[in-house]
């Protein structure tokens, strides 16, 4: 009876460490393929040329335009996610009933459920021909596009993540502001936010992360062309979107093209192996602990 | 505002789903459905693709779900709250926000090549189980943590070992919240794309799979391919095939939520 009890312990630890063995493979063979890439190109050439263009025959190996291009869509996703999100969290639990809400939720939860590849064709067919009505110069890939949709579809990740912090605010403080006179829209942004703070810039954090590490919406909508700059309105190229690209032809393995897309992989789960811990240890540190 | 803001995003949610019944609907038909891919639009159909999408359905829940719970109910009735366990949270955690992409990278040197299987739809599948264990594990253990205590202190005071307990008391009780979590997970892996392109899922697959080493595509990855061509009637193509990803997806979730309001009523300890 007892072998059996220790037996079945040890299978149910081998199915924890299946996780451990995830993220050593990940680094691994992010690490391995990139120490390859980085034995054929310079450090210094990846990090500063402003041309990314290994599929052609003059090949230049800058990351720059991929990251110029990853952190414009980011941005536009953040700054359309997080006003509405942030939004729509304070109005649920500050202002709607409770029954309104009920139905609210799941509703926004649909959002999330639908798959990328499904934003990324409303972002090619329905919002770009939308903002050329207002922005005639668009071109029909643009980063514009696919970093509003991005941005929607992050919508209730950060509404859900920043309700879950305004809830865990006791309700003592709520009260307390409005025994001081306070009216709902004080006691909202005064009170609530500034106690909830901690969760949500964690829900802000996950935001961007998310937003670095989406993949098909760009790749259909934001266009494959490495531009180093800033302008929404040009078709880019997004860490991401390389990767697909590449993956979509037939490189041969062991090329440095194929290697091309593990250094952009180890760039990204960089990023977001960074952004991912800021988070968890904000979370850590900076709970609010109320009696 | 508050109002506003949370009407507005239903709004857009409804004008895109309005826009891709409108743009798709008359292209479904039964043909449709059993049609392989062509380069001509209007022969094309869905068949290969979501053949492919069942088989990498069915073996991701083999594989994900046994794993899933099973570290799920490691760390919650076995880990001890000491350094191992935190790092293994930590890491859980992390792993959730690893970008699914980098799984494919991930698939594509492990199971394509180290392993020798090829694009195939075992491998595809292997890397989308990686992908969804974290959530599996998670709300594995929320379930398990809802099972109040006593049922657990009572089933050990009546003699029952750890893991009589566990099967016979723990997972009966959180039974229904770990089917909701695995569907969730489940549901999302039907939608990933990123992930099986890079593991070299093919965008045009003559006959459908046969067995599980065979060379595959799924719905995604056929919309995927479809979007990206510049002819309207493709366009077309996609929206239609775009119905039936949703349909597949709201289907899985409808179930889930339900299941989550059924369980959770019923239970009243």
């Amino acid at each position: 009876m007892n072998v059996k009890e220790k037996i079945i312990e040890k299978i149910l630890a081998f199915c924890a460490l299946v996780t451990v063995f995830t993220t050593i493979g990940i680094i691994l063979i992010l690490a391995i393929e990139a120490v390859g890439f980085f034995s054929q190109v310079s450090i210094v050439e990846f990090l500063t040329s402003t041309k990314w263009t290994p599929l052609f025959t003059q090949k230049s190996y800058g990351i720059l335009p991929l990251l110029s291009g990853t952190f414009l869509t980011t941005v536009i996703a953040i700054s359309v996610a997080l006003p509405v999100g942030l939004t729509i969290a304070i109005y649920l639990n500050e202002y709607a009933s409770k029954r309104f809400r009920q139905i609210l939720k799941p509703l926004l939860e649909i959002l999330a459920v639908v798959p990328t590849v499904v934003y990324g064709f409303f972002a090619l067919m329905i919002v770009t021909p939308f903002l050329k009505t207002f922005i005639p110069e668009l071109s029909g890939f643009n980063a514009l596009s696919p970093g509003i949709v991005m941005g929607i579809m992050i919508i209730p990740f950060v509404s859900s993540l920043s309700e879950d912090a305004l809830s865990s605010v006791p309700n003592s403080l709520r009260q307390a502001s409005f025994g001081m006179g306070s009216t709902k829209f004080q006691t909202a942004f005064r009170v609530m936010v500034p106690a909830a703070s901690s969760g949500i810039v964690v829900s802000a954090i996950l935001a961007v992360s998310r937003a670095i590490g989406e993949t098909m919406i760009v790749a259909i909508a934001a266009g494959q062309q490495p531009r180093f700059g800033f302008d929404p309105t040009v078709p880019i190229e997004t860490i991401t979107a390389y990767i697909v690209q590449v993956s979509m032809g037939d490189v041969p393995h062991g090329s440095l093209a194929y290697k091309t897309i593990f250094a952009a992989g180890i760039t990204l789960f960089i990023f977001t192996f960074i952004l991912n811990n800021i988070s968890y240890w904000i979370k850590e540190r900076y709970q609010e602990e109320y009696e | 505002m508050g109002l506003t803001a949370t009407i507005l995003c239903l709004l857009i949610l409804a004008i895109f789903i309005g826009f891709i019944i409108y743009q798709g609907v008359g292209r479904l038909s039964w043909d449709f459905l059993i049609s392989l891919p062509s380069r001509f639009a209007e022969r094309s159909g869905i068949y290969t693709a979501w053949i492919g999408t069942l088989w990498v359905l069915v073996l991701t829940t083999l594989i994900s779900f046994p794993l899933g719970v099973g570290a799920g109910i490691y760390l919650e009735e076995y880990g001890k709250k000491n350094k191992l366990n935190k790092f293994l949270e930590i890491n859980i955690a992390n792993l959730a926000g690893v970008p699914s992409i980098i799984y494919g990278l991930l698939g594509l040197e492990v199971f394509v090549r180290l392993m020798n299987m090829g694009s195939s739809i075992l491998a595809g599948s292997l890397t989308l189980a990686l992908l969804i264990l974290p959530i599996i594990i998670v709300s594995t253990r929320e379930a398990i943590r809802a099972v109040p205590s006593t049922i657990k202190e009572a089933s050990v005071a009546l003699g029952a070992s750890k893991w009589q307990t566990i099967w016979n008391q723990i997972l009966p009780a959180s039974f229904g919240g770990i089917l909701t979590g695995v569907i969730l997970a489940i549901s999302r892996a039907v939608g990933e794309t990123a992930p099986l392109i890079v593991v070299g899922a093919l965008a045009y697959v003559p006959f459908a799979p046969q067995g599980p080493l065979d060379e595959f595509t799924v719905l995604p990855i056929q919309i995927f391919n479809w979007v990206s061509r510049p002819q309207h009637e493709f366009a077309i193509n996609a929206a239609a095939a775009i119905i039936i990803l949703l349909l597949i997806t709201f289907i899985m979730n409808g179930i889930a939520v339900y299941m989550r309001h059924r369980w959770q009523r019923k239970i009243d300890w």
